[in-house]
């Protein structure tokens, strides 16, 4: 079981309180479960990555175990903490405009 | 007994205003997608019930969401706007090739038959059209591979594709414009496109007879005249007898005449209304006071609405989706500013009252005539 937290916009768009919990098949990366994400919730396609090059939007972040993990590569593991749920995954509006 | 609904997009989510017909008591109900930019909301011609709404955020991107009971509910819908074939590239501000970049929908325009079918103009200047309620949308290529789209450049608010006009009495017929390329026709229901920019002027384009590169901000028809079109220009207030094959100044004695929205009395295809704004550097109305002009002429002579309007002190903007009418007796006007009023007039613009006045910003104005 992975756990995503999202931010609060997109928790509101996919009609969801509080964290995701999502089964994913074969190695926990951030590919697998944000594939496993919009399979559950076709509505975040395009909110996160794009939809054709899959490259994370400009202003979304991900973070996990105190770790800035956005530049990482998409088939690259997750923390062992993620992949067995004990840490959430956070997916991030960064904050901008100052 | 009839009614009105006025759906109004913000920077911050979408409200809904309800009346009977009387138009005195308002009800409103948002925000709707709170938080969320809401550059357009439209209802189908065809079903009442059937609204379409364009929701983006610079974090999360476009949404398109879709309400079948008149904006009580709504679901989210297909949101993948992918150019069809080469992206190919536009100029750029300083008139470099820049690739074509989807950013947002600004404007959504329903079938006027068929509440499935659906267009969206979006910047990068593109025209979509879904078939199947927003599910899924395809782009018609034909108008960004018009041989003149690699020195199309945008405006200042990005190359939008921001109006779209479906012609009642020919099917086929599509007007669209952009800024800052002008306005363009299809006749063949959006395959080929030609631009119809003949008679505008524009001081920043040395060629009098440049074929693109005017800032058009808005164009309006009456359904019952199709090929009289009424322009709000960057600057100039033009008028075309012929279907866009040529346009003709029209902003006599007005104020000024730069401005965003023109819109059309419902039931006086030669009353038309804009709002004069001092100019492209000071987006706010001359003197501080904020007024309505109306033509009753088609044109030319126009007069000052200013009752219920504030005369003082106000430097609020009004843009170019931000004017609708209804088609009640007599018509009503409503438009949104920048500083979150909506005004509306229940007797085709003499007088004016705010039916809101504290929402965020606001970005476009559609009305509905209810049954």
């Amino acid at each position: 079981m992975i756990r995503v937290v999202l931010p609060a916009h997109l928790r509101t768009l996919a009609h969801v309180n509080g964290e995701v919990k999502l089964h994913v098949e074969g190695q926990a990366t951030q590919r697998s479960v944000l594939d496993a994400l919009e399979a559950g919730y076709p509505m975040l396609r395009g909110t996160i990555r794009d939809h054709a090059t899959h490259q994370r939007r400009a202003f979304v972040r991900f973070f996990a175990c105190e770790r800035d993990l956005s530049h990482d590569l998409p088939d690259a593991p997750l923390p062992d903490a993620v992949a067995t749920g004990a840490e959430p995954l956070l997916i991030v509006g960064a904050m901008a405009g100052g | 007994m009839s009614g009105v609904r006025v759906l109004i997009g913000t920077r911050k989510g979408a409200f809904i205003l309800t009346s009977d017909a009387k138009r005195e008591r308002w009800d409103v109900s948002g925000p709707h997608f709170g938080g969320w930019e809401i550059y357009h909301l439209k209802a189908s011609p065809a079903d009442p019930n059937r609204l379409y709404a364009s929701q983006s955020s610079g974090w999360f991107g476009q949404q398109i969401q879709r309400s079948n009971d008149g904006g009580k509910t709504w679901e989210a819908v297909g949101n993948k706007f992918v150019y069809d074939g080469a992206t190919g590239t536009h100029q750029w501000y300083d008139g470099t090739p820049h690739p074509w970049e989807f950013a947002r929908v600004w404007h959504l325009e329903p079938s006027l038959t068929d509440p499935d079918t659906v267009y969206a103009g979006v910047e990068d200047a593109a025209l979509f059209r879904s078939i199947d309620g927003g599910q899924t949308w395809q782009e018609l290529p034909g108008l960004r591979t018009h041989g003149s789209a690699s020195s199309w450049q945008p405006g200042a608010g990005g190359m939008c594709l921001h109006t779209i006009l479906l012609d009642p009495s020919h099917p086929e017929r599509i007007f669209i414009a952009i800024s800052a390329a002008g306005a363009f026709r299809s006749d063949d229901a959006g395959k080929t496109w030609r631009p119809i920019n003949r008679g505008l002027r524009s001081e920043q384009i040395p060629n009098p007879m440049a074929e693109v590169g005017h800032c058009v901000h808005r164009i309006a028809m009456h359904r019952s005249r199709p090929g009289v079109l009424f322009m709000q220009k960057h600057w100039d207030v033009m008028r075309s007898d012929d279907a866009g094959e040529s346009w003709q100044e029209v902003s006599g004695n007005l104020p000024s005449d730069f401005g965003f929205p023109i819109d059309v009395h419902a039931h006086e295809p030669d009353t038309i209304y804009v709002v004069p704004i001092k100019s492209d550097s000071e987006h706010y109305p001359p003197d501080g006071k904020l007024r309505v002009y109306r033509s009753r002429t088609g044109g030319h002579e126009w007069e000052a609405l200013t009752q219920g309007l504030p005369q003082r002190d106000c430097y609020v903007n009004v843009l170019r989706d931000a004017m609708a009418v209804d088609s009640l007796d007599p018509c009503g006007v409503y438009f949104g500013t920048t500083g979150g009023q909506v005004y509306a007039s229940a007797d085709a613009g003499d007088s004016w009252t705010p039916i809101v006045r504290d929402l965020p910003s606001v970005v476009s104005v559609e009305v509905q005539t209810l049954p």
